[in-house]
């Protein structure tokens, strides 16, 4: 069960987490709670997976590049092809979609002519045109992402 | 730009910050720096957007969000950008990307993650989506994810030991099956 502390920590500090010497302590004066209530409170989000860390988030190409891949793979190739792409250290994400296009999977790599090698490496090793769909502009306008917390 | 020190902060952070009263100090101690060293540079990286913000990163599949869609748009692309940011600011679109067509394999070139509790939820939001584009919605589709083959957060290796990156993610669930968004 999510208390009333547990859902403030959870849509009020998805941003402005405090960068200040003593964060917990700068929460709890602004909820009127106690610097322990705050920290035991995030621990237990933390421990019970509803919230996955606390820390800053990075957007996409800012540091290193990265494009979506889809590929179309016969359905009873799927899993030793995605076994193939996972395996590679620069793909982050891998999910199977309900699509022609049923393979769906991130390269994140350190330059272009990296990240150029590695689709040129796993088209080779599957057999399968890749189809590359790098962000062209990111639209996301990060107000955080409002939680209905009524029934959590 | 970003120098050495930078990096070493956003990949000791990446894990999350600790859950001690001084959190920003274990990370100074962990990397050899002063706290003042580590919240100024944090607070630089924030200003120059390289930190988008700094948070609690909610698990949205374990808090009850378990349809989510990949929602695929094309719109023309002199609408894109106004379109653009309209669809990024809908609350229960957690990212919203343009990304290139592929003529005439892949039409869409406006990308948007959404996220509900029913699939009613989802419908809705597509249907508001929908709405907001009118005219200019030229074709869409939905795809669901069915199984999530990989999932790996923060990693370095010899040959990325440039790239210190976080993602922009939903994080998983921890299971094997469930809809999942896919970001970059």
């Amino acid at each position: 069960m999510l208390t009333t502390l547990h859902k403030q920590l959870l849509n009020d500090y998805q941003r402005d987490f405090p960068l200040s010497a003593r964060p917990y302590q700068d929460i709890a004066d602004a909820l009127g709670v106690t610097e322990a209530d705050v920290l035991s409170a995030f621990t237990e989000l933390n421990g019970n997976n509803f919230i996955s860390r606390i820390g800053p988030v990075i957007p996409p190409n800012h540091i290193g590049v990265s494009a979506l891949v889809a590929m179309s793979v016969p359905e009873q190739q799927l899993q030793a092809v995605a076994d193939k792409i996972s395996a590679y250290p620069e793909v982050n994400h891998n999910y199977e979609r309900e699509h022609r296009l049923n393979l769906w999977f991130v390269i994140i790599a350190s330059d272009a002519e990296h990240l150029r090698a590695v689709i040129d490496s796993i088209e080779r090793e599957t057999s399968y045109p890749a189809m590359l769909l790098p962000m062209l502009d990111d639209f996301f306008i990060d107000l955080g992402f409002k939680l209905d917390l009524n029934n959590a | 730009m970003l120098d050495e020190t930078d990096r070493k902060i956003i990949q000791a952070t990446q894990a999350g910050l600790p859950l001690t009263p001084q959190p920003y100090q274990a990370i100074a101690e962990q990397l050899g720096l002063t706290t003042d060293d580590v919240m100024m540079r944090m607070s630089a990286m924030q200003n120059s957007g390289i930190i988008r913000r700094i948070g609690a990163v909610p698990n949205h599949y374990k808090l009850g969000y378990r349809f989510n869609g990949m929602t695929v748009w094309n719109v023309p692309d002199e609408t894109i950008d106004e379109l653009g940011q309209k669809v990024g600011q809908l609350e229960f679109v957690s990212h919203c990307y343009h990304r290139p067509r592929h003529p005439t394999e892949w039409m869409y070139n406006l990308f948007a993650m959404v996220h509900g509790k029913s699939q009613q939820d989802v419908d809705q939001q597509i249907q508001q989506i929908s709405d907001l584009l009118g005219d200019y919605n030229l074709g869409c589709d939905v795809l669901y994810s069915t199984k999530i083959l990989k999932k790996t957060g923060f990693r370095t290796t010899a040959r990325m030991q440039e790239v210190e990156q976080s993602m922009e993610q939903l994080p998983s669930s921890g299971k094997s099956k469930g809809t999942q968004p896919v970001t970059d």
